[in-house]
C-alpha cells in the first residue's frame, strides 16, 4: 500500500517540480563574531536569563566548587559516567562518606533495566561538546558513555564545558566541525531547565525535565 | 537616481469613490493643499474607483474592468495623487499583479510608477511647509492598515501634523490594529468587525481627543458610523480637510 | 477535521465574541506573544534579513521537494530510521497502529504534534484499544477535557489557570483543588512522569527534516518531546511532506524564526536533532525509529506555483497572535484544525472549498499577518485567492470544490458594480441619486448588516465631481 502511495505522491511532486525554475542555493547568513571574553559573557548572560546557574571556574578548582553547590542540597544521589575523564575526576576526588553531599552512581545496563533506577536520581553531571554564544546554549552530543536521558531525567542537570569550546553561533560549530559528515544518534541544544507557559502564559520550570540547569564553566584564560 | 521625482507642475488627482459620495469636502481640501503650492491640478471626470471592492471580494476580472478604466483615464505621464493609503496601496501594489498576463500589463506598471499618497507627496515631493492658524487642539491619529503596511506612510502623516504648532498628537494604545472595516468585510462579519471597531473606539474615546484624523476615508466612514451609533462625541476628519482648516487663511 | 454539516462559521463566532473569559485570556496571551517576539527581534534590519533568508530557504526547497524527499527517505534509511509514505491520514493512522500491535502496545506517549491531530490520531487509536496520551502541557490539559487545541503554539490558551484547576480536580485521580500554577505544573509533571516511564511508544512531529543528512529536527522547552522519543523502546515521528530542508546549515536561521516568531525566544530550552535509533552500545533511545511522511492534500496545493507557498508554513503561530479576528475569537471558533490566516488559507486548501472556503472571508486583509510571516507568505494575497477560487467554476482554478458559492446574486451585484464604475455618466447619476436618496434606502442586506454596529453612511448632498466642476478644476 505505501510503496505504491509513495510513487504516486513522488510523481505528482516531480510532474510539479519540472516546471519550476532552477533556484540558486541560498547563500548564508554572515556569522556573528565575538570574541572569546564576549562569547563567555554573553553565553552566561542569556543562559543566566533562561534561568540557568552559570558558575565560571577553573581546571583546579572546579571540584571544590561543585561540592560547594551540591553541599547540604538534600540531594541524595549524583549520576555520573564513570568513563569519561570528567567521571574519573570526579570519582577520585569525591569523599567516600559524602557528608551532605549526593553519593555518585552510574548508569547500569540498557534503558529497558534501569529505568525504574533512573527516575529517582536526584542529579546528574555530564560533559558538553561545546555551547553556543549567539543564543546561549549549551551543546550536547550523547553517547554510550553518556546517554541522553542523562540531561533530562534527574530533576537537577550539571554539564561541565571548557569555555574554549564556546563557539560564536550554532552556524559556525555545525560547519566548523563538519557535522553534516557525521551526526550523531542524537544532538541537542539546552538553554535552561524544562519549562512552560501553558497555563496563563505564566512561566514554570522543571516540567518535564531538569528543574535546574547548572553550567560549570571551566575558564583557564 | 533620486528617491522622489522633483514638484511637478501638474499632477492628477484621483478623488477615489468613498470621498467622491461621502466625503467630498477632503478632496476638494486636498487639491486646495495641491494648488497652493502652485501645483495645477488636474481632475479627470471620467475617473471612479480603483477597483479595490471586487479585487478583495475574490472578483479580479470586474476589478481590471474598472481598474482598466482609471489606466485609460489617467494616460498622462502625470504624478497620480491619491488621498487614501488604501486606494493607492491598490493602485501602486496590486495592479501590477491584476494586470499580470494582461495586455495592459505595461502600461499597469508604469501607471503604478506614478501613483503617491496625498501625504507622501505633500512630504516628500513638495516639502510642503504648513503654518498654523488654528486655536491649540488635541487630536487623536487613526492609521490604516494599508497607509501603514502598504504604503509605509504614517510617518508622513504625523510628519505634517507635527507641523501644526498649536495642534497635540495623542497616540492611540492598539494604533497598529486594524478599525475592522475592510471593505465588504464591514457587512459579511458585522459582529467581528463591530467588536473591532469597538475596541478602536474605546481606545480614541482613552485619548481624550474630540477629534480623529485619519488619511483613510473608508476607516473614517466605519469609525464614524459607530462614534455615531454609540452616541459618542468626537469629531472624524480626513487629513487634508484638517490640514486646510488649519492653514487657511 | 469538524465535520462540514455541523460547521457554522456564523453560529461559532457569535458564540466566540460573547465569552468575555475568553476575549480576556486571549487579549493577555496575544499582548503577551507579541511583546516577547518584538523584544527578541529588536534589529529590523537584522530580521529581515532573517526573513528573507527564510523565504528562500523554503523556495528553495520547494523547488526541489521530490529530490529532497528522496535524499531524506534513503539517509534516514541509512542511518536506520523506517521510512513510511502516507497519501492520506487514514493511510497514516493505519501505520501507526500496524507498528503498535506489532509492539503489543497499549500506552502511546505524545509528544505535540499537529500533524497527529490533522489525522484525528487519538481518536482512531482509542477506536482500537491504544491509549494515544498527550504530554505537553498544554495539550494534556485540553485532551483531559476533550477538546482540539485553540492555538498552534500554545494549545490551551483559551483556559485560565481557574478553569485549568477544576479540570485537573475532576479528572486526575488524587488531584488537590488549586489555582496555583506552580503547584497545577507538579501535578501534571508527577502524571506524566509515570506515563513516560510505562508508554510503550512514543510520538512526536518533525519541526524540520534534513535531507543531507536524515536528521528529524524538534523544537520544544518542556522536554517531554526528548521523553516521548528517548524513553520508549519506539519511537514514530510524523510530518508533512513539506518540513524537510536542504542542509543541516539552514537549520540555525530557520530555528531562530522560528522560536522568535512563535514565543519571543531566542532560542527553546531544548533542540532535540535525532538520527538514527539506539546503535549498538548505546544505552538509551528508542530501538526503532519510524518517520511517517503525510502527503494528504499537499502534493496537489504543491502543483499550484502561486499556491505552493501556503506550504512554506514553519507553524510559528505568529500570524495568530497578531491577526484582529484570531485575538477576537479564538481558535476553535474557525471550526478546522488550523485557525486564524495560516488556518483561512490552508484550511479550505486541505479540505475543499465547500466545507472551509468560508473561513476565508474573516478578514479585513490589514496584512498584519503578512508583515510578521517568518517565511514571508503572502498570507493576503492567497486569501484573496480562496476568495475568487469560491466563486470561480472555470478549470482555472485549482481548488478542490471551486466555484461553491457562485450565485447569482454577487454575480449581478458585481457585474452591475463594474459597469457603474466603467460608465462616467451612469457613475456620476448613481452617486448623485445616492446623494438625494440616500437616507430613504432601506435598511435590507448590507445596509441591515452595517447599521447592527454602525450609523447609516451619509451621502454628501454633492459628490466631489460635482463640486469640482464647480469650482472648475480642469478635466485634462
Amino acid at each position: 500500500m505505501t510503496d505504491i502511495g509513495r510513487d504516486r505522491i513522488l510523481q505528482r511532486l516531480h510532474k510539479a517540480a519540472a516546471q519550476a525554475p532552477d533556484l540558486p542555493p541560498t547563500a548564508c547568513l554572515p556569522i556573528a563574531a565575538y570574541d572569546r571574553a564576549q562569547r563567555l559573557e554573553r553565553l552566561t548572560t542569556l543562559m543566566s536569563a533562561m534561568r540557568t546557574q552559570i558558575e565560571v571556574t577553573t581546571a583546579r578548582d572546579w571540584l571544590d566548587r561543585l561540592r560547594e553547590i551540591l553541599k547540604n542540597r538534600n540531594l541524595r544521589s549524583l549520576l555520573y559516567s564513570p568513563e569519561t575523564d570528567l567521571g574519573r575526576e570526579l570519582k577520585a576526588a569525591w569523599p567516600t562518606d559524602p557528608q551532605g553531599l549526593p553519593a555518585l552512581c552510574t548508569w547500569k545496563g540498557p534503558i529497558e533495566e534501569f529505568k525504574d533506577e533512573l527516575f529517582q536520581i536526584d542529579a546528574s553531571i555530564t560533559t558538553t561538546l561545546g555551547a553556543i554564544a549567539e543564543t546561549g546554549a549549551i551543546v550536547l552530543w550523547p553517547d554510550d558513555k553518556e546517554p541522553r536521558l542523562m540531561s533530562l531525567v534527574p530533576p537537577v542537570h550539571i554539564a561541565v564545558l571548557g569555555s574554549d569550546r564556546i563557539y560564536n553561533s550554532f552556524c559556525e560549530i555545525i560547519q566548523a566541525e563538519k557535522w553534516a559528515d557525521h551526526m550523531p544518534t542524537n544532538a541537542l541544544l539546552i538553554s535552561g531547565p524544562s519549562k512552560t507557559a501553558d497555563i496563563e502564559m505564566t512561566l514554570a520550570f522543571g516540567v518535564h525535565g531538569p528543574r535546574e540547569l547548572i553550567v560549570l564553566i571551566i575558564d583557564e584564560t | 537616481m533620486p528617491l522622489y521625482p522633483p514638484k511637478p507642475d501638474k499632477v492628477y488627482f484621483f478623488g477615489t469613490c468613498i470621498i467622491d459620495a461621502i466625503f467630498p469636502r477632503a478632496g476638494l481640501s486636498a487639491i486646495r493643499l495641491l494648488e497652493r503650492e502652485g501645483i495645477s491640478v488636474v481632475f479627470p471626470r471620467s475617473q471612479s474607483c480603483c477597483g479595490q471592492p471586487a479585487f478583495n471580494s475574490g472578483f479580479p476580472d470586474e476589478a481590471r474592468q474598472v481598474a482598466r478604466r482609471q489606466l485609460n483615464t489617467f494616460n498622462r505621464d502625470y504624478p497620480v495623487v491619491v488621498p487614501s493609503g488604501s486606494c493607492a496601496g491598490m493602485m501602486k501594489h496590486h495592479y501590477p499583479e491584476l494586470f499580470a498576463g494582461d495586455r495592459d500589463k505595461e502600461r499597469a506598471f508604469r501607471f503604478s510608477g506614478r501613483v503617491f499618497e496625498l501625504g507622501q507627496f505633500l512630504t516628500d515631493v513638495l516639502k510642503i511647509r504648513l503654518a498654523d492658524h488654528g486655536n491649540p487642539l488635541k487630536v487623536a491619529w487613526h492609521s490604516s492598515c494599508h497607509a501603514m503596511r502598504e504604503m509605509g506612510v504614517i510617518k508622513n502623516a504625523k510628519a505634517l501634523l507635527a507641523q501644526l504648532a498649536n495642534v497635540q498628537l495623542t497616540e492611540l494604545e492598539r494604533e497598529y490594529e486594524c478599525c475592522g472595516f475592510g471593505g465588504t468585510f464591514a457587512v459579511k462579519h458585522p459582529l467581528i468587525s463591530g467588536a473591532m471597531v469597538r475596541d478602536k473606539i474605546d481606545d480614541i474615546v482613552q485619548t481624550g481627543a474630540k477629534r480623529v484624523i485619519s488619511g483613510d476615508c473608508g476607516c473614517l466612514l466605519h469609525i464614524r458610523g459607530a462614534l455615531d451609533k454609540c452616541g459618542l462625541d468626537v469629531e472624524t476628519q480626513h487629513l487634508a480637510e484638517f490640514l486646510w482648516e488649519r492653514t487657511n487663511g | 477535521m469538524a465535520e462540514p454539516a455541523r460547521f457554522d462559521f456564523k453560529q461559532n463566532i457569535a458564540k466566540a465574541l460573547k465569552d468575555n473569559q475568553l476575549r480576556n485570556n486571549l487579549r493577555s496571551a496575544m499582548d503577551g506573544l507579541r511583546v516577547k517576539r518584538q523584544d527578541v527581534f529588536d534589529d529590523a534590519l537584522e530580521l529581515e534579513e532573517l526573513r528573507r533568508y527564510g523565504n528562500a530557504v523554503k523556495e528553495r526547497a520547494l523547488s526541489r521537494l521530490p529530490q529532497l524527499l528522496e535524499q531524506l527517505e534513503q539517509k534516514c534509511t541509512q542511518n536506520g530510521i523506517q521510512v513510511h509514505w502516507a497519501e492520506t491520514t487514514d493511510e497514516a493512522n493505519h501505520i501507526v497502529l500496524e507498528i503498535l500491535q506489532r509492539h503489543k502496545a497499549t500506552l502511546l506517549v505524545k509528544g505535540k504534534s499537529m500533524v497527529s491531530e490533522e489525522m484525528h490520531l487519538n481518536r482512531f487509536l482509542a477506536r482500537h484499544g491504544i491509549e494515544a496520551l498527550e504530554t505537553d502541557l498544554g495539550e494534556f490539559i485540553i485532551q483531559l477535557d476533550g477538546e482540539t487545541p485553540s492555538h498552534i503554539i500554545v494549545p490551551a490558551v483559551h483556559k485560565n489557570k481557574d478553569q485549568i484547576a477544576r479540570t485537573f480536580h475532576a479528572k486526575i485521580p488524587g488531584a488537590p483543588y488549586t489555582e496555583d500554577v506552580e503547584a497545577l505544573n507538579r501535578i501534571a509533571r508527577a502524571t506524566l512522569r509515570e506515563k513516560f516511564k510505562a508508554g510503550h511508544a512514543g510520538l512526536s512531529g518533525v519541526n524540520f527534516a534534513v535531507a543531507e543528512t536524515g536528521t528529524l529536527c524538534l523544537v520544544e522547552n518542556e522536554g517531554n518531546g526528548r521523553m516521548c522519543t528517548t524513553v520508549p523502546p519506539v519511537h514514530i515521528a510524523v510530518m508533512g511532506i513539506e518540513k524537510v530542508v536542504e542542509k543541516l546549515e539552514e537549520i540555525p536561521p530557520l530555528l531562530r524564526l522560528l522560536t522568535g516568531s512563535a514565543t519571543g525566544q531566542r532560542i527553546t530550552t531544548y533542540f532535540n536533532m535525532i538520527t538514527s535509533p539506539r546503535n549498538s552500545g548505546e544505552k538509551d533511545g528508542p530501538l526503532e525509529v519510524h518517520l511517517i511522511l503525510l502527503d494528504n492534500g499537499r502534493s496537489r496545493i504543491y502543483a499550484d506555483p502561486k499556491l505552493r507557498q501556503t506550504l512554506y508554513c514553519i507553524r510559528c503561530g505568529t500570524c495568530l497572535n497578531h491577526c484582529p479576528v484570531y485575538t477576537r475569537l479564538g481558535g476553535h471558533a474557525y471550526g478546522f484544525l488550523y485557525p486564524g490566516p495560516i488556518g483561512k488559507i490552508l484550511m479550505p486548501q486541505i479540505e475543499g472549498l465547500p466545507a472551509a472556503g468560508d473561513l476565508a472571508t474573516a478578514s479585513t486583509l490589514c496584512n498584519a499577518c503578512e508583515e510578521v510571516c517568518p517565511v514571508r507568505i503572502p498570507i493576503p494575497t492567497l486569501i484573496r485567492r480562496v476568495r475568487n477560487e469560491s466563486y470561480d467554476a472555470s478549470d482555472a482554478a485549482a481548488m478542490p470544490g471551486h466555484g461553491y458559492r457562485r450565485n447569482l446574486m454577487e454575480i449581478i451585484t458585481w457585474k452591475t458594480w463594474a459597469l457603474v464604475n466603467s460608465r462616467p455618466a451612469l457613475n456620476r447619476l448613481i452617486i448623485k441619486l445616492a446623494g438625494r436618496l440616500g437616507r430613504l434606502m432601506p435598511a435590507i442586506g448590507p445596509l441591515k448588516a452595517w447599521t447592527q454596529v454602525r450609523s447609516r453612511p451619509r451621502f454628501a448632498p454633492k459628490s466631489l465631481h460635482q463640486l469640482i466642476r464647480e469650482k472648475g478644476v480642469p478635466n485634462d
